[in-house]
């Protein structure tokens, strides 16, 4: 009856190329095109200021309730980027960066926060899903879209977004336990940006990473730096590969911070110091990215200066066209909401679109 | 034509459907090597593989969850719960998405899947393993819940809801899974989804049931009619869309009416129903709807389950009563 070790702890990577003074570890500096490089900047860039200017209409009541992104530009964009079309990309509620580097347009975005349901429908030719609300939920599907491409012999990849807080929930323990089961190729990339709510990263967990789940899982996790844009990269390379090739999960846990709030119901300031977000924001992905760019010679001032005039500009008309269609949709008939609950309407149902309608033509829209 | 128990019959369904279309497959605990633990999925593996009849972790919320992943990516999954008392480890599944992704993305993926589960009282089992819980689902926009009564509509109505585009709960009386036989065409054959049958014709009252309590609710009409009582009976068959069409017609037809169900009495598909025919046939009603069910309890251990359960003499009386005023 021996007592024995059975098999011993295993160390876990952590992944920093490029640090927020802009100094990069050549050996680890990964060759990536200038153009794609140009491109993660400019998509990180697009959702900062698309980031700011949401946060304006919020203000101003023109649209609802929304989570910010500020902060984690590089964790999204840099982990998605070298996705095919054709795999699978799941958010939680924080990955706008990442959904309109996928190809969700503002406007998409702007009309589902102020409130109209039309905003998060998904084109045919997608494999992208809608944000998901109910925390660690959207993991579980994307195992079994993993699971389905595994069936039908497809090489497609599924990368699916979470918070740290997420990896508190059930969901998340029989998501990644199932991939493991299975081998399928999903790749779960953690936002951990240290907060949930109001409760630290800490107060989450008691494991001193959150990549080291992935081990009692029975396959492989990574923490990087996620504000390192470089770091995300290779990390997101090497686990798409493993599982396109392996068809192997993989966790990547990306270290980075939320620098606003939870969502713009929340006031941050009840929770935690303005000198911790401080300190992050030297650490800011941006200004570190622009820092490399320059160094490297893909980008100037000018440039950096002339692509922010050029997003305002888009960002500007793209409200033009989010309001144009608000006015189209308030135009056109409300009973739009009773569309698509089920394949075909059920009698009971249609009386109350026809109750529905009644009473609109009778009353006038209550809220209007 | 084979004389089929419902077990048996959910299980030619199942091989059925398994052979006809290669995006339909089975995922649960035990429903694999062990053929599920009442047995349903027997010999299916062996037939279709382990790639299709998936045996999994112990986990409902991940066995629905990758259910939902399943059918975005254009499988046909049929999720199997092993009693219905466990599906509520996956109702925030079920609820949130299963339920609306069709709605939420405006088409783009609809959730073709159908969720199996026993349900109900009467076989002795454990705590935790009787109650009847349509309700809830039936509560749910977006679901279909289907409750056969027998062994040849459960066949029929298992194909049917697999061909669903929708996701449908089919839930199992488990309480008549072998309780008796019936002959089961060896020709494929379903039945609509939503629509309830006159399962017996009558004139002076209406006693409407589904699933264990179909056969509770006949003996009770044999009762009435040794007393010179003709009962109307009506399997609803799908409990949500109801088909009001059936129901307030034999409404109209006999002006009395009883409801039975074992599922709790307060908000209960009754209710439900009552409300429907009040809201439609009140005029032509000759008493106020009566309803015979499940006490507002959690149903008692196995030796005083038959105490709560509607039984035929109970339903009799109710039916009595109805017709004296």
């Amino acid at each position: 009856m021996p007592r024995k070790i059975v098999e011993r702890p295993q160390p876990i990577e952590y992944l920093s190329i490029l640090d927020w003074t802009g100094k990069v570890d050549r050996k680890l500096e990964p060759d990536i095109p200038e153009e794609t490089l140009k491109t993660i900047y400019r998509a990180m860039l697009f959702c900062r200021l698309f980031d700011e200017r949401t946060l304006q209409l919020q203000r101003q009541g023109r649209i609802g309730t929304f989570a910010p992104i500020k902060g984690q530009e590089a964790a999204q964009v840099a982990a998605v980027v070298q996705l095919k079309p054709t795999d699978w990309f799941i958010p939680s509620f924080r990955e706008t960066a990442a959904q309109i580097y996928r190809g969700l347009t503002p406007q998409d975005v702007w009309l589902f926060y102020a409130g109209y349901n039309e905003g998060v429908r998904v084109p045919d030719d997608k494999h992208d899903l809608p944000l998901c609300v109910p925390v660690a939920s959207q993991c579980q599907h994307a195992v079994g879209i993993a699971y389905a491409s595994k069936y039908k012999g497809t090489d497609e990849v599924t990368m699916v977004f979470h918070g740290d807080g997420a990896t508190s929930e059930g969901d998340f323990h029989e998501a990644m336990n199932f991939a493991g089961v299975y081998q399928l190729p999903v790749i779960f990339v953690c936002q951990n940006n240290q907060w949930a709510i109001s409760i630290p990263r800490e107060r989450q967990t008691r494991s001193k990473t959150i990549a080291q789940k992935a081990i009692a899982y029975g396959f492989g996790g990574i923490q990087v730096d996620g504000n390192d844009p470089l770091a995300v990269y290779v990390a997101a390379r090497e686990a798409i590969e493993r599982a396109r090739s392996e068809s192997m999960p993989t966790l990547i846990e990306c270290v980075t911070y939320r620098l606003g709030v939870h969502t713009t119901a929340d006031d941050p300031k009840r929770y935690r110091r303005d000198e911790e977000v401080k300190e992050w924001e030297k650490k800011d992905p941006i200004p570190r990215f622009e820092k490399y760019l320059k160094a490297k010679g893909v980008m100037t001032d000018e440039d950096f200066a002339g692509l922010r005039e050029e997003i305002r500009d888009e960002l500007k008309r793209a409200w033009k066209e989010t309001e144009a269609k608000i006015r189209e949709f308030e135009a056109g008939s409300p009973d739009v909401i009773f569309d698509h609950i089920y394949a075909v309407e059920p009698p009971e149902l249609a009386e109350q679109r026809a109750y529905f309608l009644e009473r609109i033509k009778r009353e006038g829209r209550p809220d209007a | 034509m084979p004389e089929l128990t419902m077990v048996e019959a959910l299980n030619l369904a199942l091989k059925e459907k398994l052979a006809e279309d290669d995006r339909v497959v089975i995922l649960g605990q035990d429903v694999g090597v062990d053929g599920g633990i009442f047995r349903v999925t027997l010999g299916l593996i062996e037939e279709f593989g382990p790639e299709r009849v998936i045996d999994t972790p112990l986990a409902e919320a991940g066995i629905i969850g990758m259910a939902i992943g399943m059918c975005m990516n254009g499988l046909i999954p049929l999720p199997e719960m092993q009693f219905s008392g466990f599906s509520y480890t996956a109702f925030h599944q079920i609820e949130n998405h299963v339920a609306r992704y069709r709605w939420r993305t405006r088409g783009r993926f609809p959730m073709p899947m159908v969720i199996r589960m026993p349900y109900g009282a009467g076989v002795r089992a454990f705590e935790l393993h009787s109650e009847s819980r349509e309700a809830y689902w039936a509560h749910t926009p977006g679901l279909k819940v289907v409750i056969p009564s027998t062994p040849r509509k459960a066949r029929a109505l298992l194909r049917a809801a697999i061909e669903d585009p929708d996701p449908v709960v089919f839930y199992e009386p488990k309480a008549i899974y072998r309780a008796f036989r019936e002959e089961v065409p060896e020709e494929p054959e379903t039945l609509p989804i939503g629509k309830a049958e006159v399962v017996r014709e009558g004139s002076d009252i209406t006693l409407m049931a589904y699933g264990a309590m179909m056969p509770r609710t006949l003996q009770a009409a044999d009762m009435l009619a040794e007393e010179g009582v003709s009962a109307e009976v009506i399997d609803l068959m799908t409990v949500s869309p109801m088909d009001d069409e059936t129901i307030t017609a034999s409404a109209k037809k006999t002006g009395r009416v009883v409801v039975v169900h074992e599922a709790c009495r307060s908000f209960g598909p009754a209710a439900e129903i009552i409300a429907r025919l009040n809201d439609k046939v009140f005029f032509h009603l000759e008493a106020p709807v009566a309803r015979v069910t499940g006490y507002d309890m959690p149903p008692p251990f196995f030796a005083r389950e038959q105490l709560f359960l509607p039984t035929p003499q109970r339903i009799a009386d109710e039916a009595r009563a109805t017709l004296a005023l």
